[in-house]
């Protein structure tokens, strides 16, 4: 299926990525070939069966729930690129 | 021979007898990664931690037989890997100055066994490529080069630098992740040996994610047997990665007998393609003459499904990275956008994302995001994993029917010109996976060995499948493909 360039620009704002108006005739067309190209799929008989959920057929674990960690503020801020008091600090999400 | 030189097996025996001191072995290994810099393999050095670290095993070292096998060795670390106050950066802008307040649980474990941390490595971006050439840090270069030839090659991807710094000797080994053959390409464009083990065997803990469901991490070394010590002090079951097996570990080395009489090899046809280079044919036939002589039965097969792995691949991979790379948002880690006044905060989002990752980030992200989006999952998304079921069915099948392993290519060529793809489809970049996208999809073990060179004085390698689980008995497979066809070659030093 053919990307056009409406839903290129769709794509890059479903993603959060700023793409350029004129970038985007250039991305729909990489797009389109990596589609083009995943097309084949439609050539297997899939009839009955079922998505893969896990490679490997186990049990996920699970363990107690209890509090494994914590205290540990200062450690989680430290990379953040804006902390402020204790938080991270974003622009103003609400008027 | 100088000591950077060394397998893991030698440098271990060395350092258990006290014939040299792991802050020597450290130091040739520094030394040599200092003049290394023309292979642009090492992107973060970390001198002082190596020595630490070197000293401290030849504490535990004195006079002990018993010491870990890792002990006192030097590796590299895949930039993927966090490393406590280490740059960890995935190859990417968007984690620029991220130093990472915890230890992956492979490093943990390595660094547990005394191993030694010369440094990072450089890899395609988020491991997002098969030349190295997505990096934020530049190209990683290969060591070797055509006979008669400077133009520089690439090392492959994604753990290009991995497999660059092995095949220099600038370390002894290094760990590499494979998510679609990113251990095994780079491994087979360098003459190296690289295992990606079975979906599960290695903790994923720690390790950037890229498509959850297909990384595995696993050693590159310069042997079999290095593969086999390393791997065991890799593996092992670790409750902060919920998919991480809780299986025993066997001795991997201890399998490698060197016997393989009775097994039998499956020979798949669908890995015959066409328009695939006469020599690789010729290396595939010369690998099924070593294994025959060596007592193994060898039996042609189908995996009918082959032909449909790179598109499940490029649906299935994308989808995952859209969603495991949503974390980078400019909050908590990482690059954010200089911000104009008024500015919202996706505005924030769209801005630091756009500078943050590269194009190639950029374009799986949003294929990831336009296959998992409403109207479109059920046909793309849902449609791969139908197919990634069949795939898997194939091994199973061949498995059933009593093969104990698959022989292919690993690579479909030899490594090619850094830029020389530059102005190709992103898909001619894609079938450089196309031998060892299929292992990932079924969540397999796959070894790449070296085992001849091309007319041009390259390095060619095939890849073992093995059974689940059986990662032992795939080594031992391997360690008889490597003792026939004997691949002692080096790449001339130029750097």
């Amino acid at each position: 299926m053919a990307i056009d360039i409406d839903t290129a620009r769709k794509v890059a704002k479903l993603a959060r990525i700023r793409v350029a108006e004129g970038d985007l005739p250039a991305l729909a067309g990489k797009l389109s070939g990596i589609l083009g190209f995943m097309e084949q799929l439609n050539e297997v008989d899939v009839t009955g069966v079922e998505p893969m959920t896990s490679v490997t057929p186990m049990r996920l674990k699970s363990r107690a729930d209890v509090v494994t960690d914590g205290d540990i503020q200062g450690q989680v801020l430290k990379n953040a690129p804006d902390a402020r008091e204790g938080f991270f600090a974003v622009p103003k999400v609400v008027e | 021979m100088s000591a950077n030189q060394w397998t893991i097996a030698t440098a271990r025996d060395a350092l258990r007898k006290g014939e040299i001191s792991a802050v020597d072995l450290t130091m040739s290994c520094l030394t040599a990664m200092d003049a290394g810099d023309a292979l642009n393999a090492f992107v973060w050095k970390t001198p002082e931690i190596a020595l630490d670290q070197a000293r401290a095993a030849d504490e535990r070292l004195k006079g002990r037989e018993e010491a870990p096998a890792m002990c006192g060795i030097p590796l590299g670390i895949k930039d993927l890997f966090c490393t406590k106050g280490v740059p960890s950066q995935a190859a990417s802008n968007i984690l620029r100055g991220f130093k990472p307040e915890y230890e992956s649980t492979v490093t943990a474990q390595l660094f547990g066994a005394g191993a030694v941390m010369l440094g990072k490595l450089n890899m395609d971006e988020f491991a997002m490529g098969s030349s190295n050439e997505t990096s934020c840090y530049g190209n990683a270069v290969n060591p070797w080069q055509r006979k008669g030839s400077n133009v520089q090659l690439t090392p492959g991807g994604s753990s290009g630098g991995s497999a660059a710094a092995v095949a220099a000797d600038l370390c002894l080994a290094a760990t590499g992740t494979d998510t679609g053959g990113s251990i095994r390409q780079p491994a087979a464009f360098t003459g190296i040996v690289g295992i990606k083990p079975t979906y599960g065997r290695v903790s994923r803990w720690g390790i950037v994610a890229f498509a959850s469901s297909l990384d595995q991490a696993g050693p590159m070394t310069k042997t079999v047997r290095d593969a086999a010590i390393m791997l065991g002090a890799m593996v092992g079951h670790d409750p902060k990665d919920s998919t991480s097996a809780d299986l025993p570990v066997p001795d991997f080395e201890a399998a490698l007998t060197g016997d393989i009489r009775g097994k039998v090899i499956g020979i798949p046809r669908e890995y015959r393609m066409d328009g695939m280079p006469e020599e690789i044919e010729a290396l595939w036939q010369q690998g099924i003459a070593m294994l025959k002589d060596a007592g193994a039965t060898v039996r042609d097969i189908s995996l009918p499904h082959t032909k449909y792995a790179l598109p499940a691949y490029y649906v299935i991979a994308p989808a995952e990275a859209s969603s495991n790379l949503a974390r980078y948002d400019g909050v908590r880690y990482g690059h954010r956008a200089a911000l104009s006044a008024g500015d919202s905060i996706t505005d924030m989002y769209e801005k630091t994302r756009a500078e943050g990752f590269g194009p190639e980030v950029q374009r799986r992200i949003m294929v990831g995001t336009y296959v998992l989006s409403a109207g479109f999952y059920d046909a793309y998304y849902n449609r791969a994993r139908k197919v990634r079921a069949l795939i898997k069915r194939d091994f199973e099948t061949v498995f059933a029917a009593g093969v104990d392993a698959i022989l292919t290519p690993a690579t479909p060529s030899a490594a090619f010109g850094l830029g020389e793809m530059s102005d190709a489809d992103p898909i001619q970049m894609y079938l450089n996976d196309i031998f060892t996208v299929t292992v990932n999809l079924a969540g397999l073990p796959g070894v790449a060995v070296p085992v001849g060179l091309d007319a041009q004085g390259l390095p060619l390698g095939l890849q073992l499948i093995g059974r689940p689980w059986e990662e032992a008995a795939l080594l031992n497979c391997a360690h008889v493909l490597e003792s026939r066809a004997g691949f002692v070659a080096k790449a001339e030093k130029w750097w």
